[in-house]
């Protein structure tokens, strides 16, 4: 009978206890202001905790201003808000402290245990902001910290959202903070795994792993059957992803190779020089930007449409230049003519180190090639969207250019059959020349594109040529539609490689592939046929 | 056409004078005079020369394939390197526990990564023997087995120099990885002994000299006979006429696979005496930008001559070294630059080559062009 005497003590005196400390909503607000004045980092977050769960119409204020310094106490214990502008209000109702200032205020003291105690509370608080942007924010906060304290917060959120983006944010934070808490209902741990699987992400995956061992078996269950959904998922946009950098990788290869498929699959030249025209054009773009800055900066923005037609006009004034001199007395000499033009490589870089230094020179990006969007997992960046667009642009204009001006199908009658067409009177010199001309300057306008995701500096083409040669080689010479098929191809294999092998191996791994390939089949994959082949 | 000692022509047997002399004159130069005498040649000459020699091999075994065979190799120096590679290990082996760690049984950058047993590939690098064939082996393997699929493929001209070029430069990324177990960036150096010598004693270094010079003649003697054979003579016809010489029932692939393996095998092992002599060999021996060099050193100085090559490679890289260590400096490029451009528009023969039009011109004018074409031969393409 004492026992049980005892105990009922006990259980009385527990409950007199919890009587005392759920007392109405602005008594608590007043006790947790209380804490901040003890002075001591535990009564501290003890205090943030208790602000946060009283609803306080004044607790955002309070919860900000003790996470930026502004939240005073004195010896007397009175706590007070020290505004922006240096006034001091009351806590309790927000409004200016009557009378003369206290004096010896001093701020709360801080450490990282109360910031992140902080952060927590200003996630859960903000959660009920008018702000949309704040709330979506807030809601993934939430999720990031898991703080179980938060969770009347999110569900009184959630109740009120009305927009769906962040009303779905919300039942995540709502799903990750249930689904680790241990006194929770099974039946919705179960159904917060639901949930969490469907957003699929890496954050969710790891937090599906956090599970403790003790946890009931029916969800660890569902919690693996979750995580190994999510894995199905993630490894589908990997590879989404994977395919998006070799499709970026295969247009940048595209724009470097375009240029060098004329030159060799016209005229049969090889231009060991071609990766210097590109970065001639890389250092129009500099020089352009340079100027811009200098005389004009409000046009930054339009500096590479500027650069764009300048870059080709300098490259390609260049490349006739080059065709003239040298390259008109090397015809049917494929080998010599490989070896001139690797001179003159080494001229044209050494010139432009001479002039510029052989430093990086910084590009800048257009605010319009800055930033990223997402669709489902992928993160894709305007810049390099705008390069895989631009690439398809220049193809495509090219193929108007051969297609259906008169130079282009001059062009074409002297790839075909070079007699023939002198002998139709069309001037061959001068179609050689263009040919070349156009040639450097496409890659003079590659050369702009890639300025944006490449070092600027004299050794720019070097790191292009190879590459550039295997596309024309691989695709077929004398082919646009080769070259196209020949830098996809290899940007996408060449990135699908990489999570197996690393990124260097990857590239051996490629080289080694293409030289294979080019054994298998010597003349590339869309291969001329006929007689002019062994000519 | 005159043949003297040999079977060799005036040319040849100069070369052949003028080398052997070196391989005697230059050590006793540096070793038996005394520093006071006009004629000693400075300690830091001896090993530059024999690089010189070293690249003149190297470009002999260039214008076996490029000269003779019309095979545009733009990545020998990766079969070079392969053979410094090889030699290089004999010598990382050699230094034993006198290394910066002290390990007698790894290398200092294998104890750096932490590795803790030797690759199998680096067994029997401790015998000399054992490094020697390998310099051959390794180069000429991988000669065979590459020139057997391209060469089969029928892939020729300027593809065939692409796909080399992508040869040497994958071998390029993959010595410079670390976990190759080559050293990676740094590659081998720090070198002791070789064969129980010092490495840096004066007498070691003329050793070496003479043999590198031994070797340029030998390497002449066997490239010599071989373009003079029969064998040879079917390398030129192919370089010339490929389809027709494979429609007169001859094996084009098989003369071009020996050609390119043998070329291989030299290449090797003027890369085996390079490293030595210059104390280290790390990854960027396999740059494109190397194999392209060697190219221009034969056009310099003569295609399809054979002593214009090593001729060629001895003067470019003499011009490189009296412009890269001066105030020249920066126009080294240019000059390289010029050098490729002008020799391949106004002296596509070289320097031998022109001279030896300019010989024959004098000696017998009405018979010039019959003579050109047997001797020199311009290589269509």
């Amino acid at each position: 009978m004492r026992r049980l005497a005892i105990l009922f003590f006990a259980l009385a005196a527990f409950a007199a206890v919890l009587a005392a400390a759920t007392p109405s909503r602005a008594e608590a607000f007043s006790d947790a202001l209380a804490k901040f004045a003890a002075d001591d980092y535990t009564e501290t977050i003890d205090g943030i905790e208790a602000v946060t769960a009283s609803g306080h119409a004044q607790a955002v204020s309070v919860i900000s201003a003790l996470a930026e310094g502004r939240l005073l106490f004195n010896e007397a214990k009175l706590v007070v808000i020290r505004d922006k502008s240096g006034t001091l209000l009351d806590p309790l109702t927000g409004k200016a402290l009557q009378g003369a200032a206290p004096d010896d205020l001093k701020p709360v003291r801080l450490n990282n245990r109360v910031r992140r105690a902080l952060e927590a509370a200003l996630g859960s608080l903000t959660l009920l902001s008018s702000n949309s942007a704040t709330r979506f924010d807030a809601a993934q906060a939430v999720f990031k910290s898991r703080d179980a304290s938060a969770l009347p917060a999110v569900e009184a959120a959630l109740a009120k959202e009305t927009d769906p983006r962040i009303k779905r944010a919300l039942a995540e934070a709502r799903a990750a903070i249930l689904f680790l808490k241990a006194d929770a209902p099974e039946a919705q741990r179960i159904e917060a795994v639901a949930v969490l699987a469907a957003r699929g992400d890496q954050d969710s995956m790891s937090l599906l792993r956090s599970l403790p061992a003790d946890a009931p078996p029916a969800l660890k269950r569902a919690a693996d059957a979750a995580i190994a959904s999510v894995e199905r998922g993630l490894v589908f946009w990997d590879f989404g992803q994977n395919v998006w950098y070799g499709v970026s990788l295969g247009s940048v290869l595209l724009l470097a190779a375009i240029g060098l498929a004329i030159t060799f699959g016209v005229m049969g030249v090889i231009n060991m020089a071609h990766g210097e025209m590109v970065m001639l054009g890389a250092f129009v773009t500099f020089q352009v930007q340079e100027w811009i800055r200098e005389y004009n900066p409000a046009l930054f923005d339009w500096s590479l449409a500027i650069a764009v037609p300048l870059a080709f006009l300098v490259a390609g004034a260049v490349g006739v230049l080059v065709e003239r001199c040298i390259i008109r007395f090397l015809y049917g000499r494929a080998l010599e003519t490989l070896l001139a033009t690797w001179g003159l490589s080494l001229i044209l870089q050494q010139a432009v180190r001479t002039w510029y230094g052989a430093n990086n020179r910084e590009v800048g990006a257009p605010s319009w090639m800055s930033g990223s969007f997402e669709v489902g997992q992928l993160t894709i960046t305007y810049g390099r969207l705008w390069i895989v667009v631009f690439s398809l642009g220049v193809f495509l204009a090219l193929l108007f250019v051969l297609r259906f001006t008169r130079f282009g199908m001059e062009m074409r009658a002297v790839t075909q059959n070079r007699p023939m067409a002198a002998s139709m009177g069309i001037r061959t010199n001068r179609v050689d020349a263009l040919t070349f001309g156009l040639g450097s300057g496409i890659a003079g306008m590659a050369g702009v594109a890639l300025s944006q995701i490449d070092n600027v500096s004299p050794n720019l083409g070097q790191g292009y040529i190879i590459d550039s040669f295997l596309v024309v080689v691989f695709g077929g010479v004398g082919n646009l539609f080769g070259t196209l098929v020949g830098a996809l191809t290899l940007g996408i294999a060449n990135k699908l490689l990489e999570p197996f092998a690393g990124a260097v191996l990857g590239k051996i791994a490629f080289l080694v592939l293409v030289i294979l390939f080019i054994q298998k089949r010597p003349r590339g994959l869309f291969a001329l046929r006929g007689r002019a082949v062994e000519a | 056409m005159r043949r003297t000692l040999l079977g060799l022509d005036a040319r040849g047997v100069i070369f052949l004078v003028v080398v052997l002399a070196a391989a005697v004159l230059v050590p006793i130069a540096n070793l038996a005079l005394p520093p006071s005498s006009p004629l000693h040649l400075p300690s830091h000459w001896v090993p530059l020369i024999g690089k010189y020699l070293c690249f003149a091999l190297l470009a002999l075994a260039v214008d076996l394939i490029w000269g003779y065979c019309g095979i545009l190799s733009l990545g020998h120096g990766a079969f070079f390197a392969l053979g410094g590679y090889a030699m290089g290990m004999y010598l990382m082996r050699q230094i034993g526990s006198r290394g910066v760690y002290g390990n007698a049984m790894l290398p200092d950058f294998m104890v750096f990564l932490n590795w803790k047993e030797l690759p199998f590939y680096w067994y029997g690098f401790d015998y000399f023997a054992y490094a020697i064939l390998m310099v051959m082996l390794v180069p000429g393997l991988l000669a065979f087995v590459f020139g057997w699929f391209a060469f089969r493929s029928r892939v020729t001209g300027v593809y065939l120099s692409i796909i080399t070029q992508a040869l040497t430069f994958a071998l390029m990324l993959g010595f410079f990885r670390n976990n190759f177990g080559f050293g990676g960036n740094n590659g081998l150096t720090d070198f002791k002994d070789i064969l129980g010598f010092n490495i840096q004693a004066p007498t070691t270094r003329a050793a070496l000299f003479s043999i590198s010079a031994l070797a340029l003649a030998l390497g002449y003697l066997l490239c010599r006979w071989l373009v003079t054979s029969k064998f040879g003579m079917v390398l030129v016809a192919v370089r010339d006429e490929e389809p027709r010489a494979r429609f007169l029932g001859y094996r084009v692939e098989n003369y071009k696979l020996l050609a390119f393996v043998v070329s291989a095998v030299l290449a090797g092992i003027a890369g085996a005496l390079y490293v030595p002599q210059v104390g280290i060999i790390n990854p960027s021996e396999f740059s494109p930008a190397n194999s392209i060099e060697i190219i221009v050193w034969v056009a310099v100085g003569g295609r399809g001559t054979l002593v214009g090559a090593a001729l060629g490679a001895v003067a470019v890289n003499y011009a490189k070294t009296y412009f890269t260590t001066g105030i020249l400096a920066p126009y080294w490029l240019f000059a390289l630059g010029a050098l490729f451009i002008l020799v391949t528009l106004l002296f596509p023969k070289g320097i031998v080559g022109t001279l030896g039009d300019w010989l024959r011109r004098a000696d017998r004018p009405s018979q010039a062009n019959g003579i050109a074409g047997a001797a020199v031969g311009k290589p269509a393409e």
